[in-house]
C-alpha cells in the first residue's frame, strides 16, 4: 500500500516535472539551431543590420527591419488596447451596475476568443479597406490595419486584468476618498488608479507581450516585405510573419534559411520571457500590498 | 445668496459634469469595443453566409471555389483536437494534482508554478518551432497528426494544469479531513473524494483551453501542416490539414471567390467553438448548482 502511494506521487511529479521539460526544450532547440546560425553569421551583423533578405542570391542577415516592423504594429496595437481597455474597466469596476458587468465582461471575452486567423480576415477584408477610405495613401497591406485589429483582440486582457486589479483596491480608500467630497471620477482617477498602478502595468506588460507574439493577424494582413521603417501606411513583415513565410515554403533542414527562422524564434522567446517575468514579479508585488 | 456660495454651486455643477462627461466617455468606448464585435460577425456573415450549405461541409478542396468544400479540414480539426485532449488532460490534471493536493509547499512546486505561469504567455508560435525541432525532426514524427496534436498538447498543457488547480482549491477541506477521518490514503482521498466534486469544474476548464487550441494556426503552420490537403485524416500519422489554415490559405488568394470561401469556413470555426463554450458553460452551471 505504502509502496503504492510512493510510485503515485512519483508519477504525478513527473507530469508536473514535464512543464520544466518543455521550457527546457523550446530553450535547447532554439539554442542549437541559433548557435549554428551564428557560427555563419557574426553576431552583429545579426542584431544591428538593416536588410533583411535571407532568400536572395546575395543574403543578408540584418533582424532590425523585422523588428522595426513588429515595434510597429505592436505600438498601434497598445495605442488602440491600452486607453479604450483602461477606460473600459474603469467603467465596468467603478460605474457599472453588477447586472451590467455579468453581462458585458463573457461579451468581452468573446473578443479574446475569436480565432486569430479570422481577426486576420477582418483586418485585410474590412478594416483596411475602411481606412483606406480615410486615407487613399494607404497600401492593400500595411501595419495601421493590422495593429488596430489587434489591438482590438488584446483589449479584453487589458480590461480584465486591469478590473481585477482596481477590484483588489481596498472598498476604504474609495469611501476616504467621497468622504472627502470627491466625485467618482476623481476618486477613480486619483485614489483607485494609482493604488492599482503595479497590478495595471503588469496587465499592459502582459498584452505588449502578446502583441509582439502575435502571428496570424500580421501574416495575413501586413505583408511580407521586411523593411525598416516606422511608417504605419507601407508594408511591413513582422517576426513572426517571417517565420511563418519560410514555413509555408519546403525548407530543408540544416539550411541556413531554416536556421533563420530558429534565430528569428529566440529573439522573439527572449523578448516575451522578459516582459512575462517582469508583468510576473509587478503581480506578485501588487498582491502582497494589498494583502 | 453671497457670492462666494455662489462660485461654490458653480464649481459643483461643473464637477458634476466633468465626472458625467467621463463617465459617458467610458461608456462610449465600452460599447465601440463591443460594436467591434458586432462589426468583425456582421463582416464575416455578410461574406461568407451565402456560401455556407451542406455541400460546402462535405465537400472536398477544388480548384474551383464554387466547388470547394472543408470537410477534411474539419474532420482534421476535430480528429487534431481529441488526440491533443487525450495527450494533454491526463498529463495536465495529474501534474495540477501534484502542484495542489502533494507539494504544496516545496521548493520544487514553487518553481515549476512560476514555470507554468511563464509557460501560458509564451507566444504560440515558439511551441511551433519547438514542435519542429523536437517532434518533426528529432523524433520523426514528420508532418503527422500525431506531431500536431503534441505540440498543441504542449501548448494547452499550462492552461489546463491552472484551470484544474482552480477547479480542485474549490474543493472544501472538510471532504479531505472526513476521508482521512475514515482511514483513507491520501490517492484513495484524492481519487475517490475530490476528483469527482471537482470533475466538472476541471471538464468547464479542459473545453475552455481545447477550444484555444482548435482556433490556432501559426504553430501547425511552423511544423509544416500542409495547406492543401485533399482527403480526411486516417490515423495518427496521417498528413493533415486544419480549419484556421484552409481559411488561412484561402484567405491568402487574390480571388474574391476564394477569400467569400475563407468567411465561410470561418463561420464553420465559430461555430464549432460556439458549441464547445456553450457545453463549458453548460457544465460550470450544473456545477455551481451542485456545490449550493
Amino acid at each position: 500500500m505504502r509502496r503504492f502511494e510512493f510510485l503515485i506521487e512519483w508519477a504525478l511529479f513527473l507530469c508536473a516535472l514535464l512543464s520544466i521539460a518543455t521550457t527546457a526544450g523550446i530553450i535547447v532547440v532554439l539554442a542549437i539551431e541559433t548557435v549554428a546560425f551564428l557560427r555563419e553569421v557574426p553576431i552583429a551583423a545579426f542584431l544591428f543590420g538593416t536588410e533583411w533578405t535571407p532568400l536572395f542570391a546575395t543574403p543578408r542577415f540584418g533582424v532590425l527591419p523585422l523588428v522595426a516592423g513588429t515595434v510597429l504594429v505592436s505600438t498601434i496595437a497598445m495605442v488602440v488596447a491600452l486607453p479604450m481597455g483602461l477606460l473600459s474597466s474603469i467603467y465596468l469596476s467603478e460605474y457599472a451596475a453588477p447586472r451590467v458587468r455579468r453581462l458585458v465582461k463573457p461579451v468581452l471575452e468573446i473578443l479574446a476568443g475569436v480565432p486569430t486567423v479570422v481577426y486576420g480576415y477582418f483586418a485585410l477584408l474590412f478594416v483596411t479597406p475602411l481606412l483606406q477610405r480615410l486615407l487613399p495613401n494607404l497600401a492593400g497591406f500595411n501595419a495601421l490595419g493590422p495593429g488596430i485589429v489587434m489591438g482590438i483582440m488584446i483589449l479584453p486582457l487589458v480590461s480584465s486584468l486591469s478590473e481585477d486589479a482596481m477590484q483588489a483596491v481596498p472598498r476604504g480608500l474609495r469611501e476616504g476618498s467621497y468622504a472627502l467630497g470627491a466625485t467618482k471620477m476623481q476618486t477613480s482617477l486619483r485614489v483607485v488608479l494609482p493604488a492599482a498602478f503595479s497590478g495595471i502595468t503588469a496587465a499592459f506588460i502582459l498584452a505588449a507581450s502578446r502583441a509582439i507574439g502575435e502571428t496570424m493577424i500580421v501574416a495575413i494582413a501586413a505583408g511580407q516585405q521586411p523593411r525598416l521603417t516606422l511608417n504605419p501606411m507601407l508594408p511591413i513583415e513582422t517576426m513572426t510573419a517571417y517565420i511563418v513565410q519560410v514555413s509555408l515554403g519546403d525548407t530543408p533542414q540544416g539550411t541556413l534559411e531554416y536556421r533563420t527562422i530558429f534565430a528569428v524564434g529566440m529573439l522573439l522567446f527572449l523578448g516575451t520571457f522578459v516582459l512575462n517575468l517582469l508583468s510576473a514579479w509587478l503581480r506578485e508585488r501588487f498582491r502582497e500590498e494589498y494583502s | 445668496m453671497s457670492a462666494s456660495q455662489r462660485a461654490g454651486g458653480g464649481a459643483i455643477a461643473r464637477r458634476r459634469l466633468l465626472d458625467l462627461s467621463f463617465q459617458a466617455l467610458a461608456l462610449v468606448v465600452l460599447c465601440l469595443a463591443l460594436a467591434a464585435l458586432g462589426a468583425l460577425i456582421a463582416d464575416v456573415w455578410s461574406d461568407g453566409g451565402r456560401r455556407l450549405s451542406w455541400d460546402f461541409l462535405t465537400g472536398f478542396p477544388s480548384r474551383r471555389p464554387a466547388d470547394a468544400g472543408v470537410w477534411h479540414a474539419l474532420t482534421g480539426s476535430i480528429f487534431v483536437i481529441l488526440v491533443t485532449g487525450l495527450l494533454a488532460v491526463p498529463i495536465g490534471v495529474a501534474a495540477a494534482i501534484y502542484l495542489e493536493e502533494y507539494g504544496t509547499r516545496s521548493l520544487s512546486a514553487r518553481i515549476i508554478e512560476i514555470n507554468i505561469t511563464n509557460l501560458a504567455a509564451v507566444p504560440s508560435i515558439i511551441y511551433g518551432l519547438l514542435g519542429l525541432g523536437l517532434f518533426v525532426r528529432a523524433l520523426g514524427m514528420g508532418r503527422s497528426v500525431l506531431a500536431g496534436a503534441s505540440t498543441l498538447a504542449l501548448l494547452v498543457l499550462p492552461v489546463i494544469i491552472l484551470s484544474t488547480r482552480e477547479a480542485l482549491r474549490a474543493v472544501p477541506p472538510s471532504i479531505r479531513e472526513g476521508s482521512y477521518a475514515l482511514g483513507a490514503t491520501k490517492w484513495q482521498t484524492v481519487w475517490y473524494q475530490v476528483l469527482p466534486v471537482a470533475l466538472p469544474g476541471i471538464l468547464t476548464g479542459t473545453i475552455l483551453a481545447l477550444s484555444r487550441a482548435i482556433g490556432e494556426t501559426a504553430p501547425l503552420i511552423t511544423i509544416g501542416a500542409l495547406t492543401f490537403v485533399a482527403f480526411a485524416p486516417d490515423g495518427l500519422w496521417s498528413p493533415f490539414t486544419v480549419l484556421p489554415i484552409q481559411i488561412f490559405n484561402w484567405v491568402s488568394r487574390p480571388q474574391a471567390e476564394f477569400q467569400v470561401n475563407a468567411a465561410a469556413a470561418s463561420l464553420v470555426l465559430l461555430a464549432l467553438l460556439l458549441t464547445m463554450n456553450a457545453a463549458a458553460i453548460w457544465l460550470r452551471d450544473r456545477y455551481q448548482k451542485d456545490l449550493g
